[in-house]
């Protein structure tokens, strides 16, 4: 039959096996966005995001003769059993100076808790350079029942910092890290079940 | 020729060897293109009034403020599986039904080039969507936060949510397959002399669909599987809480959702550019400029993802090139109405059911058009995004788009189909009748939306009162239309209608009006020659 | 012709004042952005206006003059270089008038530098809370009492005898005019969005992020806008309302807050 046809540039077989080999290669690349996205939001501070691990080789001189007026913004996700604060509700920073500054949890249950805190910095523009040497958001934190902790971020704003930004956010999120398995969380959600 | 010549010829091959298997077999088994090709049309039909009822459903309760029928939570599962049924269920298996039929005439090709996937890229879909149907009596009820599964919402849905994903996975998969035959039959089995430029619009239309399915189809698989472990398997694509990241979803699902829109309006797009000519007695003005505006779509329609995304907080530049990106498809989708517009220009032009249908395309896929070139505006996206304003653009490229397409297209080849015409009155009130609803349905909502009404509400504030009143009239007018529009199929497979001979219509171009009507089983077993004054150029 | 009068009813509702009216198009709004976006909002509709009586009517003409039944005979071209290169550089020519006053009002709408005040948004299922940063104020955000009891299905009430149907609160969000206000958007659980079609704000509120954007009230009132982002069952009942009062008011609304008149426990969990 294909003696008739087109002349084939390919055979069937072998086109229908590329096409196949295309969207299993389209299924692969829609997993290799994941860290192709972290990379681009780890450099472009896209997302509010910053560094997730220490930052070790960092100079930290200040520059007096500029002021940054930092906040800090605490969340507690899902109504999660803790209370969570920050010791301050903002500090002035210079840049390239190393700051400490403490943020406490109470964990409101008597039983044992885990909990995540996620970082994200606004303006967005401000997360690159918004550079933590320590911080309790780079692991979990174990509560025991009734736990209050004090818990430190290390950081220098990088002195690089663009000349327009002079107020930046921190916040945190306090997640409950149980959350898959905690029953409590499914109560704001009637008609919710989960295996 | 006439009918009586080829209906006898018809005849003769039905009863030859190569005729269709009698009984369900015939339709479970099927490998014939022509068999499959109506199964998924037929699907589609039924998914559309499956997906219509729900529509109704959700416009019966924005009738009036307050809630009179559903539940906020019934409404939202309404909304959600309303556009999943109407756009895996009801618009691209009809696409692919007409290809299936099409193709193979168009390119006089003796079927598709692997039949037996073809069986089982259709009959995936019956089970996919008695899946997704199912889940509307499971605890927790159907999929509740909207079509675009954005986490963690879509995270909260009860025992339905791994239905939904392997519902979701099925239909990607039965897209996957259906797409890989229709590009294998076109690059392979076309007739001896037809250069690929040579090929009909809706076959390269057709064509460039298939690529961009193949592309996008398995992102979108992959997105939904990484929300099936971030919700059983403990893994944080997605959640914040383990270093993942929420609007990751949103860009993974909108790099196949942008795209997904142009598979929905690309064949529709190619049946226009087969109907208008026709009717108008004239060639297609520009086919080379329009095989280059589809390519141009489709490839434009990987870099504007986020434009669905202009008020998640994107960084300036981010912003700035997704807008300008968006905005440059107006040039291409531009091109393709001017030359519509030229194609009927000086032209003697008819108006039978089709035409009418092509032009009510051509007039309101633009208006949609005009809503989406605002859109694109992202200082003003701001005030429209997730607006009614939003429902009407989408509808109006949708509804009068590629539903109206479609409809055009089952009028135009349907006698090719058949044997027999459709009864041209009600072909013509049909159409009537679904164009006056479907205005009276939609263009309030942009009023709507520009007013301040969010979509996806199950109730709103009274100002909102009297421009939803007229759309669920609207809406419920355009339902009861499409009743007709199922008689006039019905009558015209059961042969009611006038004989239609060979050409069918007033010389058309196209190698699938130089066989016999109705279309035999079996066609082109040899292939066909092509004259060199190209109907096709 | 159906079409024809969709368009000239499109027209007709343009050249009125009514478009004007909040009912039928986007508000001007209450800031200077809000009507920069307005005017961004018409100048693109009106080119859309233009394209389509350009179009249309060449269309509409073709389709009365070039009819077989007036004896039409039909042309045989089918190409013209010339044609197809205007129709391809006239429409870049309009994207590029319009790119550039629209890049210039992003650029303004990102500029949150130098706030006078920094309010944290933080949405529920179902609700809203605000933070005002550094003054000691927080509290949630509800629909309305009235709202409330007048939404259920069956409830008796009918809509139209509650002021604000589904968009009152009980406790607005208060800031003063004339003010730069900061506003930061997270969530509690899923993705919300803090629309208030007057301010031209619409921003995304996603658990764990920190969005931000600002505006800067001129008028006084009360403004109304909803949830923008679907986020579960009562997604279309948690409002806002902006209360914009003189600067001298909203100070003693602040001292008077401070006191704790409204404010409910900060961010800490439990209560629903």
């Amino acid at each position: 039959m294909s003696d008739n046809r087109q002349p084939e540039p390919i055979s069937t077989k072998a086109l229908t096996l590329r096409l196949l080999a295309l969207a299993v290669g389209m299924f692969g690349f829609g997993f290799l966005l994941v860290p192709i996205y972290d990379v681009f939001c780890e450099i472009t501070g896209f997302g509010g995001k910053t560094n997730a691990e220490a930052v070790t080789n960092i100079s930290t001189t200040a520059d007096e003769s500029r002021e940054i007026s930092l906040e800090f913004v605490t969340t507690v996700n899902q109504y999660a059993p803790w209370e969570f604060h920050s010791e301050l509700d903002g500090m002035t920073v210079h840049p390239g100076g190393l700051y400490e500054a403490y943020f406490i949890a109470t964990n409101l249950t008597d039983k044992h808790k885990i909990a995540q805190a996620v970082p994200s910095v606004a303006p967005q523009q401000a997360a690159a350079y918004f550079k933590k040497l320590d911080c309790f958001c780079f692991s979990n934190q174990e509560f025991m029942p009734g736990e209050e902790k004090m818990m430190p971020v290390r950081f220098v704003v990088d002195s690089d910092l663009p000349e327009y930004i002079d107020t930046i956010t921190l916040s945190y999120t306090f997640f409950d890290t149980a959350r898959l398995t905690d029953n409590s969380v499914e109560m704001a959600h009637p008609g919710h079940s989960k295996q | 020729m006439s009918g009586a010549i080829t209906d006898a010829h018809a005849d003769h091959i039905e009863h030859d060897d190569h005729g269709p298997t009698k009984g369900w077999r015939r339709w479970l088994y099927a490998t014939n293109h022509k068999d499959i090709g109506t199964m998924y049309l037929l699907l589609s039909l039924v998914m559309f009034f499956v997906g219509g009822s729900m529509a109704l459903i959700i416009r019966s309760e924005l009738f009036t403020p307050g809630l009179q029928f559903v539940d906020p939570a019934f409404f939202n599962q309404m909304t959600t599986m309303h556009a999943l049924i109407m756009v895996f269920g009801a618009v691209m298996p009809a696409f692919v039904g007409l290809a299936n039929w099409m193709i193979p005439l168009m390119i006089g090709a003796p079927d598709m080039a692997l039949p037996r996937m073809n069986n089982w890229s259709f009959w995936i879909l019956p089970v996919a969507f008695g899946i997704l149907a199912s889940t509307l009596f499971m605890p927790g009820g159907a999929p509740a936060s909207g079509w675009t599964m954005y986490p963690p919402l879509v995270l909260q849905t009860g025992d339905a949510f791994p239905f939904l994903i392997f519902s979701v996975h099925l239909m990607g998969l039965s897209s996957i397959m259906g797409a890989i035959n229709v590009i294998v039959t076109i690059i392979n089995m076309r007739a001896p002399d037809m250069s690929l430029l040579k090929m009909p619009m809706f076959v390269w239309t057709w064509l460039i669909t298939a690529y961009l399915l193949i592309a996008v189809m398995p992102v979108l698989a992959g997105a939904v599987t990484m929300l099936l472990t971030d919700q059983f398997f403990g893994t944080s694509f997605f959640l914040a809480a383990g270093g993942g990241d929420p609007v990751m979803f949103q860009h993974i699902f909108w790099f196949f959702g942008h795209p997904e829109v142009y598979i929905m309006i690309l064949p529709a797009f190619g049946v226009v550019s087969e109907i208008i000519p026709t009717f108008s007695r004239k060639p297609l003005f520009g086919h080379d400029s329009m095989v280059y505006a589809a390519s141009s779509i489709a490839f434009l329609s990987f870099i504007v993802w986020a434009h669905h995304m202009f008020t998640v907080g994107m960084p300036l530049t981010g912003q700035m090139f997704f807008m300008f990106a968006t905005m440059l498809i107006a040039v291409p989708t531009g091109v393709k109405v001017f030359n519509w517009m030229a194609t009927m220009w000086r032209g003697s032009m008819t108006f039978e059911t089709p035409m009418l249908f092509s032009l009510g395309f051509l007039f309101l896929f633009t208006i949609g058009g005009f809503s989406g070139l605002m859109l694109a505006i992202a200082p003003a996206d701001i005030q429209y995004h997730d607006s009614y304003f939003v429902v009407a653009h989408f509808h109006y490229v949708l509804v009068p788009g590629s539903i109206f397409a479609l409809m055009a297209a089952v009028y135009y080849w349907m006698p090719k189909w058949t044997g027999h015409f459709y009864n041209e009155s009600l072909g013509k009130l049909h159409f009537w009748l679904s164009t006056i609803f479907v205005n009276v349905t939609f263009f309030p909502m942009h009023f709507l939306g520009l007013a301040g009404m969010p979509r996806r509400i199950p109730d709103y504030s009274t100002q909102f009162t009297d421009f939803n009143s007229i759309a669920s009239v609207g809406a419920i007018g355009f339902g009861l239309s499409q009743l007709l529009f199922v008689y006039v199929v019905y009558q015209c497979a059961r042969k009611k209608g006038e004989v239609a001979s060979q050409a069918v219509w007033d010389n058309p171009r196209g190698l699938e009006w130089t066989v016999p009507s109705p279309a035999p089983y079996h066609t082109f077993a040899t292939p066909p020659k092509i004259s060199s004054d190209a109907a096709f150029s | 012709m159906i079409r024809k009068l969709c368009t000239g009813v499109l027209l007709l509702a343009a050249s009125s004042n009514a478009l004007a009216d909040w009912a039928i198009n986007m508000p001007k709004g209450i800031t200077e952005l809000s009507a920069e976006t307005h005017q961004i909002h018409m100048i693109i509709f009106w080119w859309c206006v233009a394209i389509a009586v350009v179009v249309f009517g060449a269309m509409i003409y073709s389709l009365f003059a070039h009819r077989k039944s007036k004896g039409a005979v039909p042309a045989t071209f089918s190409h013209s270089m010339t044609a197809e290169v205007i129709w391809t550089v006239i429409p870049v020519v309009i994207l590029l008038i319009m790119a550039v006053p629209s890049a210039e009002l992003m650029i303004k709408l990102e500029d949150t530098r130098d706030p006078d005040l920094t309010i944290v948004a933080t949405g529920y299922q179902w609700k809203w809370h605000y933070t005002y940063q550094g003054e000691d104020v927080a509290y949630y955000s509800t629909l309305a009492r009235n709202s409330a009891a007048a939404r259920r299905r069956g409830s008796g009430i009918d809509p139209s005898t509650v002021d604000n149907y589904l968009l009152d609160v009980d406790n607005p969000l208060v800031i003063p005019q004339g003010a730069k206000v900061r506003l930061l958007l997270t969530s509690n659980d899923v993705v919300h969005a803090w629309w208030v079609p007057d301010l031209a704000i619409k921003k995304d509120a996603i658990p764990g992020y920190m969005n931000e954007t600002w505006f800067k009230a001129e008028q006084t009132g009360t403004f109304r806008g909803q949830c923008a982002e679907l986020c579960g069952m009562d997604h279309g009942y948690m409002p806002i309302v902006v209360e914009v009062l003189e600067p001298a008011e909203f100070q003693a609304w602040l001292e008077n807050e401070k006191g704790g008149a409204t404010s409910l426990a900060a961010t800490s969990g439990e209560q629903k």
